[in-house]
């Protein structure tokens, strides 16, 4: 859970410094760009797939483990530990997970498969931009389309919260399974990790917010 | 006749002698030799593993659900070792001279030689073990001092020696489990020793889950159970310890020595109320730095901190200028007993005396002011650092402390009053620690052999793995090298089928009596008479109605007692019933002996034998002899004496002043 | 200390042996002194049970001074009850007030069976100590005990660790019935000494693979076996046996 653990969240840094672009200002100029650089250049498609099979470990180790932990109580007791022994949000993450896993669904339907095979299968293709002579996909304005409703707006913001929830436990607790005991880098580990999952969730929540109340450029 | 075969020679090379000439078992026959051990504390923890180690087939009991539970984890202070690493001028014979003199002269010299020798070997072996004792900056091993002697040779982990040292040889006696030379048996209570031609053959057991008997064979029978301290229902002992082994064994022929001696210890938590279970000691390491007192006048009622410095009577150190608060615990027990009773006893029971840190706590608070290089520190920042220092040393005692009374023990002082703790009488065993049964052996707090009348402060725990690493390894070998031939028993044999049968029949009459009081109310009875005749203080007239008290007891519990529950499943009442009927008669020879015994000597005093001074007064010339009982029938003892003989440390008044 | 007596409510799980099945039962106690020990108050409710020819509460106990392990109830939801670490038979009666209902029940978790009301079978652990938990060294193999220098605070934090009672609180409280802190603290005790070093891989993953066979769950590090433990022992540890575990994992042999 850990490696797989660590994996994502590095793959989360890397997502979200590319929904940064939007933010430069340029009518998404810049976004489409990047996104037409990950989605064309030979090595990050091969690192996609190996997010891909590391998503799918991280998730069928999740839950295999909820599987076999939640069996071994035998009998639940009348009043439980509760909130007196750790956080809600360690206890919940396979339900934080499976939540997570929900949105991701939800988001690899909306751009993912456009992006990547939306040209090919024509399975609901991409608008299209031209810069400097070169036609990009033009995601950003997909995206711009896509988070006017503000259901949708809404559920991302809740899968930005599941996410924060689910990394401020498993950013430090995947440090400690790989084995770092020393007190002040655990003390060190448990503030970064809130920091982390505070301003990466936040910075992704307010992608769809920014586009919805149009705080960036069309 | 009662023969102890110690070994001739000189005293100090007794022990060396006898291992070089005893009978030794060949390896290949160590593995059709069964052992069984009772009891899994130090004594039988130790001993099952260092025989597992050496081959034999052991099987080990213990009425607990883990041999991890063993009362010797309780203790706390430490255990005593002659390796003068404080260069204080400690030695081999040193602790062995204090253990004579501390024990009153009433211990066996050859035996106490043995321990002193060997205590040195303990320490080797628990440290590499992994026993994290208390260590210097250095990274060498530190030591405190302890009631009774002038050097430093105690060892100790924090206030939980006891534990560090029974998890050492709880993690040996499993790893013995493991490689398959110990066969462990828990929740599983002696309840007969099985003999065959004279000889200890096997015991049988009850399975305190399923309430079934079952027995068991083994060429000779350990019997590790610790000390009887609960007879006096109150004690610092754990609710489950008992004599039912140890009275098994003796009941069957193996005679009990000494068993009026029973320590009081100085320094417990008060008795709270009727409800109490139970009383829990405050180590008597606390008495290194923690002064004892009362106030001067009678009965008052000021809070302590608020008695001046020159109202208060710091009687330990009046009356014993030399060891002060560190005089031996059956010294500071009576002196507790005697401020008490002559009315200057504090708290709401008056029963109880103050252990003051407030001057160790300014001292250690200098000293760290000091060792800080700080100059013009307040008062409340060198009581504060001195409070530091205390909770190092001291900091799970004061916890406790807190916990039980909900008193701040760094802000008022701590109030403590004696209370039973060790019985130094036990099964009386010769040099090689067997019974005067064939094959049967007792080890630890269970035997009599070490402590004479009183034992010293951190002994217990150095005996106890005495008994099981370093002496029944030797002594058993040269039981067993005869044994060879003998094939393993079985337990249809008609010795078990009587022993069980026995059994069976004492608690179905158990059972069957259906009356009307709890066990509970009979240990309860029990214990206020021993403490009340046969405690810190005894005399002839008390002892006599004690025993006439004892014996309409047992008439009443044996007519009257109420089990609830049934005989074939987990009842820990029933279990109960058992151990208080075997305290219930324990005590009565207990009286006995104390009747018999005419003297003052260690934690046995007699009224009617004091110093002008108020002072133990021996009588050498008439009771300088162990006494073994030799049970005959109901309430029927005989008495063996054992002659002691001083060569080395002559006998004098011992003085503490 | 105002010393003050009270009236409580006692809902306790009775079980007449492993096979059965068990429930609440509802008892009312009056008069318990806050002086009393929590265990003191049970002695007190089945002295009454007894005199009423009822069956007395089966519960484990044996030193009463916190130290031996035996006891084990978990009180209104918390292994040991209200107090920071302590164990069930050093809490006492001053942490509730009149009126209170208190619920007591057994260990929870399927490597703990029921033996009767509220005693549990611990034996789990002691399998797990025979993986691997000890140094081996025979009786009379020593070298003198000052011959190995041991760094104090690496002294002090190995004595830390070995501080653990194995009591099961940690398992207990762990929604995932792991015994990570019970295992962690025997093979930091171990591991933090040099007598222990010799052992040190192969201690770790056989007592791992024994605590698995157990049926003891996975630790997810959600912290409550640290909050609950009454010798306070570190949850730092877990992650040093992992350390260790992924240390000897790696370079074993086979």
């Amino acid at each position: 859970m850990s490696l797989t653990g660590l994996f994502l969240i590095t793959f989360l840094v890397v997502h979200a410094g590319l929904n940064a672009c939007i933010w430069a200002g340029d009518h998404g100029e810049m976004f489409n760009k990047s996104a037409h650089f990950m989605g064309t250049t030979v090595v990050v498609r091969i690192v996609e797939v190996g997010l891909f099979i590391f998503f799918i470990i991280h998730i069928i180790q999740g839950y295999v483990l909820s599987a076999k932990n939640v069996s071994r109580r035998g009998h639940d007791y009348k009043i439980s530990l509760g909130n007196r022994g750790s956080k809600w949000y360690s206890r919940t993450m396979g339900t934080l997970g499976t939540l997570l896993l929900l949105f991701l669904i939800m988001h690899i339907n909306h751009f993912w498969i456009s992006s990547r095979f939306g040209g090919i299968a024509n399975i609901r293709p991409l608008p299209e931009v031209t810069y400097d002579n070169k036609m990009y996909h033009d995601l950003y304005s997909e995206m711009l389309d896509v988070f006017r409703n503000p259901l949708v707006v809404g559920l991302y913001v809740l899968g930005c919260i599941s996410l924060a929830y689910h990394l401020m436990h498993g950013f430090q607790s995947a440090f400690r399974t790989l084995g770092v005991n020393n007190k002040r880098y655990l003390d060190l580990l448990w503030y970064t990790g809130v920091g982390f999952s505070v301003i990466v969730s936040i910075a992704f929540a307010m992608m769809p917010i920014s586009m919805h109340f149009g705080w960036v450029k069309p | 006749m009662l023969e102890s075969n110690i070994p001739s020679g000189p005293l100090d090379n007794k022990w060396n002698d006898y291992k070089g000439h005893i009978k030794l078992v060949n390896p290949a026959n160590k593995r059709s030799l069964e052992v069984i051990v009772v009891g899994t504390g130090l004594a039988g923890a130790s001993a099952a593993a260092s025989l597992g180690e050496l081959g034999y087939k052991v099987k080990a009991f213990c009425f607990h659900d883990s041999p991890r539970r063993a009362h010797s984890i309780a203790a706390q202070g430490g255990i005593n070792a002659a390796k003068n690493y404080q260069n204080d001028g400690d030695s081999v014979f040193r602790l062995f001279y204090d253990t004579v003199k501390g024990g009153d002269y009433r211990a066996r010299e050859a035996n106490v030689h043995r321990l002193a020798e060997v205590s040195v070997n303990i320490i080797d072996q628990c440290v590499a073990q992994g026993v994290p004792f208390a260590r210097e900056y250095g990274g060498l091993l530190s030591n405190r001092s302890f009631g009774g002697t002038q050097v430093q040779r105690t060892f100790y982990a924090a206030g939980q020696t006891g534990q560090q040292l029974l998890i050492g040889a709880y993690q040996s006696l499993e790893r013995q489990v493991a490689l398959g030379n110990v066969k462990m048996y828990t929740r599983h209570e002696m309840l007969d020793v099985v003999l065959v031609d004279g000889k200890a053959r096997g015991i049988i057991c009850r399975n305190i889950i399923t309430g079934k008997l079952e027995r068991f064979f083994g060429h000779a029978v350990l019997i590790c159970t610790g000390g009887y301290g609960n007879v006096f229902y109150l004690s610092t002992n754990a609710m489950g310890c008992n004599v039912t082994a140890a009275w098994k064994a003796h009941k069957k022929g193996a005679f009990f020595g000494n068993p009026c001696f029973t320590q009081i210890h100085p320094t417990c938590i008060p008795v709270s109320g009727d409800h109490q279970s139970k009383l829990t000691l405050m180590s008597e390491s606390l008495r290194n730095d923690g002064r004892i007192w009362v106030p001067k006048q009678k009965g008052d009622n000021r809070r302590p901190v608020d008695i001046p410095e020159e109202e208060r009577d710091y009687y330990l150190e009046r009356r014993y200028p030399a060891f002060g608060n560190l005089v031996p615990r059956d010294v500071a027990s009576r002196a507790a007993k005697e401020r008490c009773d002559a009315g200057y006893g504090v708290g709401n029971s008056k029963m109880a005396v103050y252990l003051d840190y407030k001057a160790a706590i300014e001292r250690y608070g200098r000293g760290e002011a000091n060792k800080q290089g700080r100059d013009g520190v307040g008062d409340e920042e060198i009581l504060r650092m001195g409070r530091e220092v205390v909770k190092e040393k001291y900091g799970n005692l004061f916890d406790m402390y807190e916990k039980i009374t909900g008193e701040n023990p760094y802000e008022t002082p701590m109030r403590i009053y004696p209370a039973v703790h060790y019985t130094m009488g036990g099964l009386w065993v010769d040099y090689e620690l067997m019974t005067t049964i064939k094959g049967l052996y007792s080890l630890g707090e269970a035997n009599f052999s070490d402590h004479g009348a009183n034992r010293l402060g951190a002994s217990a725990l150095m005996q106890g793995l005495a008994d099981g690493y370093f002496v029944i390894p030797y002594t058993i070998g040269n039981y067993l090298a005869d044994e060879i031939r003998v094939k393993p028993i079985p337990i249809t044999h008609p010795a078990f089928e009587e022993a069980e049968k026995a059994v069976q029949a004492r608690y179905e009459k158990m059972m069957s009596i259906k009356g009307s009081q709890s066990v509970e109310s009979f240990h309860k009875k029990l214990g206020k008479i021993m403490w009340d005749k046969c405690g810190m203080s005894r005399n002839e007239a008390g002892l006599k109605e004690a025993i006439t008290e004892i014996q309409e007891l047992k008439k009443q519990f044996w007519s009257d007692v109420r089990i609830p529950g049934g005989i074939d499943e987990t009842n820990s009442e029933l279990d109960k019933a058992n151990r208080v009927a075997d305290f219930i008669e324990l005590g009565e020879l207990m009286c006995i002996d104390a009747l018999n015994r005419k003297e003052s000597c260690g934690g046995h005093f007699r009224e009617e034998m004091q110093t002008e001074d108020g002072e133990a007064k021996r009588d050498d010339e008439n009771f300088s002899y162990v006494s073994a009982w030799e049970f005959k029938g109901d309430s029927n003892w005989e008495l063996h004496k054992e002659e002691l003989k001083f060569e080395i440390a002559k006998p004098s008044q011992r003085s503490y002043k | 200390m105002e010393h003050y007596t009270m009236n409580l409510t006692l809902k306790v799980w009775r079980q007449r042996n492993n096979k059965a099945a068990g429930s609440f039962e509802t008892f009312q106690v009056s008069d318990i002194s806050s002086e009393m020990s929590f265990l003191e108050m049970f002695d007190v409710l089945n002295e009454r049970l007894i005199s009423e020819g009822k069956e007395p509460i089966a519960f484990d106990h044996d030193c009463r001074e916190g130290i031996c392990g035996t006891c084990a109830m978990h009180i209104n939801g918390k292994p040991h009850g209200p107090w920071e670490g302590t164990t069930t038979c050093q809490l006492h009666m001053r942490a509730f007030k009149d009126g209170d209902t208190v619920v007591v029940e057994p260990w929870r978790s399927r490597s703990f069976p029921v033996i009767k009301d509220l005693m549990v079978d611990r034996s789990a652990f002691d399998r797990i100590i025979q993986a691997g938990g000890y140094i081996s060294i025979n009786t009379g193999n020593a070298v003198d005990a000052n011959a190995i220098p041991i760094e104090k605070d690496k002294a002090d934090v190995a004595f830390a660790n070995a501080a653990c009672i194995g009591c099961g609180a940690c398992v207990a409280a762990c929604k995932n019935s792991s015994a990570m802190l019970f295992t962690a603290a025997k093979v930091s005790h171990l591991a933090l000494l040099p007598q222990g070093s010799p052992e040190r891989k192969i201690r770790v993953l056989n007592m791992v693979a024994q605590m698995d066979k157990e049926g003891f769950g996975a630790c997810t590090n959600t912290g409550a076996c640290e909050a609950v433990c009454p010798k306070e022992i570190s949850i730092g540890n877990i992650a040093l046996l992992n350390r260790e575990y992924l240390a000897a994992g790696l370079t074993a042999d086979k």
